[in-house]
């Protein structure tokens, strides 16, 4: 069962289409983020969803209602914007009692509501600041009270934390992560930061120009991405082209020699194919029975504190590996001849395109 | 280092002259009812005749009537086109600059041949429906400063995301305009408002040629009728515009203003 449904959506602006046909299902209590790069569709199928863009064909329905011809103001959806967008001529606590005034409520619900709310985003001392006595922080912290304030069925936040440093990003993603687990209120998060999609998400959808490109959880995603591009924008990878030997068994060759993949490669005998292989899934020492082990030379050697980041050559293609930093082992040297130890369920077969 | 201080000097002094000896002669010639000595009686006369009264607080009330009724047409445009149809902002600007090319005059006998009492609306018929054409000519006169000063003010507002953001917490586009929009372009629209003030006290052509008893055409009569009189009429005139300044300098500073530009 649905909360938030999204059927063959599509918009379009002039001949350009910026979102096509886009289709998800999100349940009750999840918290699912759009990931992608600049000017993929992110933002324009967020304010579809919130109203503020009509749609050029598709369906929304939240909570069972059909809401795509609805104005925003009949959706009751909580949105949160990159800027904050706090009305500039009211305090914080002026700012979240606003939704509680237009809903009418009495005078003294609206008190005690704009204080729960206060206390839950950690401001409560703050309810007479204007929003230019604030930092970004504690701004995004009122607008996220705002939101909540009303009770919606749907929060939205479009890039959220992006205006803010570093720190405050960290520590702020990690809160809001929290409130929306406790308050189990449905979630839809914009970012292209795949660190914060990662480590928020229940699920991930990966758009590139207006398409899904995948949709899974973070360990999904992150291991088993499904093309090309997500496995290049998630994270760092290794691509590796490769040759199909027999490819119901999983044979492949990679530079001359051979390999295994995990799984069955849809492409067929004799043909070219890409593998993806995360650098941390590759081992310098033996693991065991059951692994591939390639030979090749070593080219490159980064220190990078935490992990040494070692480049391999293998005939043509070239892999790169990270292994932990140890102080009683010295990172190896270029020239070298090392064999190299990954499972066949972490070399992953790419699709085309 | 000393050269160019000494020009600056120089010219700030010769604009000091300009102004201020053709406002000192006025006052100095005001205060010379009596021969032989200074006295204030010519602003005695002025202030003591009933028609000051009642033709200031004619023009006075229109001057209000023309900023409420200015006020209720620029703001919700200027929001709307910059909110919707931000392609329509030239050709607006344009309009808003004509009273500023066309003469009141002109606008008058518009005014007149089209709503003259054997016309489809006869506005000028009674004094009341006059006023009203009246104070939708001086909207009109006001448009050029109100318009700029709104939309200069709703510049520094993100119009776009507040709107959003209301919208999502349920508001009506009426409520969003009165409590978003309005408070957060108050300052623009005060000084818009005075400068408004300002024009309608001083304003004559539409005033005479609709006859209607207001301040302008009352500084006209008395200054073709009196000799000192009429001196000391355009001190206390000039005195009101700037009162009006003053107070524009009072109400940007006010703290509303600090959290706009944020
Ligand atoms: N009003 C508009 N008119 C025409 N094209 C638009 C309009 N709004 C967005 N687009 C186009 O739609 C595409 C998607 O824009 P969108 O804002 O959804 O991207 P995004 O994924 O949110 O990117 P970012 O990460 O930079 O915010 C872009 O190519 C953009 O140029
Ligand atoms: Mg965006």
């Amino acid at each position: 069962m649905s909360f938030l449904a999204i059927e063959h959506l599509t918009k379009s602006y002039g001949s350009n289409q910026v979102v096509q046909r886009f289709d998800l299902d999100v349940k009750a209590g999840e918290f699912v983020t759009f990931l992608g790069p600049s000017g993929c569709g992110k933002t324009t199928t967020l304010r579809m969803i919130a109203g503020f863009e009509t749609a050029t064909s598709g369906a929304i329905r939240i909570a069972g209602r059909d809401v795509t011809h609805l104005p925003p103001n009949a959706r009751d959806v909580g949105m949160v914007f990159q800027n904050y967008a706090l009305f500039p001529n009211m305090t914080a606590a002026g700012n979240v009692a606003f939704g509680l005034k237009v809903a009418k409520k009495r005078a003294a619900d609206i008190k005690a509501r704009v204080a729960e709310m206060l206390d839950l985003v950690k401001l409560p001392g703050l309810a007479d600041r204007y929003p230019y006595q604030m930092s970004g922080g504690q701004q995004q912290r009122v607008a996220l009270a705002r939101a909540l304030a009303t009770s919606p069925k749907l929060l939205l936040l479009d890039e959220p934390l992006s205006a803010l440093d570093a720190k405050v990003r960290v520590a702020l993603r990690d809160e809001l992560k929290a409130l929306q687990r406790d308050l189990g209120i449905t979630t839809v998060f914009v970012t292209h930061d795949q660190e914060e999609a990662l480590s928020m998400s229940d699920r991930i959808v990966v758009m590139s120009e207006g398409r899904i490109e995948q949709l899974g959880t973070p360990f999904e995603i992150y291991n088993r991405p499904r093309t090309r591009f997500v496995a290049s924008f998630i994270g760092t990878l290794n691509i590796i082209e490769a040759k199909v030997v027999d490819a119901r068994a999983g044979a492949i060759r990679i530079g001359g020699q051979d390999a295994r993949v995990g799984r069955q490669v849809s492409v067929a005998d004799g043909a070219d194919c890409t593998v993806a292989l995360r650098p941390e899934a590759v081992s310098l020492q033996d693991p065991g029975d059951g692994c591939n082990r390639i030979g090749g030379t070593i080219q490159d050697v980064s220190f990078l504190g935490a992990v040494v980041r070692i480049k391999v050559g293998v005939g043509q293609a070239r892999i790169m590996l990270d292994r932990f930093n140890s102080p009683g082992l010295p990172p190896p040297s270029p020239g070298e001849r090392v064999t190299l130890h990954f499972s066949p369920d972490d070399l992953v077969p790419l699709d085309a395109a | 280092m000393k050269r160019p201080r000494f020009g600056a000097w120089l010219a700030f002094a010769v604009g000091v002259a300009y102004f201020a000896i053709p406002l000192i002669g006025t006052v100095e010639f005001s205060l010379r009812i009596r021969r032989g000595t200074y006295s204030l009686d010519a602003y005695g006369n002025v202030l003591s005749d009933p028609a000051f009264w009642n033709t200031f607080g004619f023009s006075a009330s229109a001057a209000v009537a023309t900023i409420v009724a200015g006020t209720l047409l620029v703001v919700p445009t200027a929001y709307w086109i910059r909110l919707r149809l931000p392609g329509l902002r030239p050709y607006v600007e344009f309009i808003t600059l004509m009273p500023l090319i066309i003469p009141a005059i002109v606008l008058v006998f518009g005014y007149l041949r089209l709503y003259n009492s054997s016309s489809w609306l006869p506005m000028t018929g009674a004094p009341w429906s006059t006023d009203v054409l009246m104070v939708a000519g001086y909207v009109v006169l006001a448009l050029p400063y109100l318009y700029r000063a709104v939309d200069t003010g709703m510049r520094s507002i993100d119009v776009r995301s507040l709107t959003e953001a209301a919208e999502s917490l349920g508001a009506a586009r009426s409520t969003i305009l009165f409590r978003v929009i309005f408070p957060n372009v108050r300052t623009a629209v005060l000084s818009g408002a005075f400068l408004t003030f300002a024009i309608v006290i001083g304003e004559f052509t539409l005033a005479s040629l609709l006859d209607r008893p207001a301040f302008g055409p009352y500084l006209q009569l008395v200054g073709a009728n009196r000799a000192y009189e009429p001196s000391a009429l355009a001190f206390i005139a000039f005195a009101v515009t700037w009162a009006c300044m003053g107070l524009i300098q009072l109400f940007a500073r006010d703290p509303a203003a600090r959290s706009v530009k944020v």
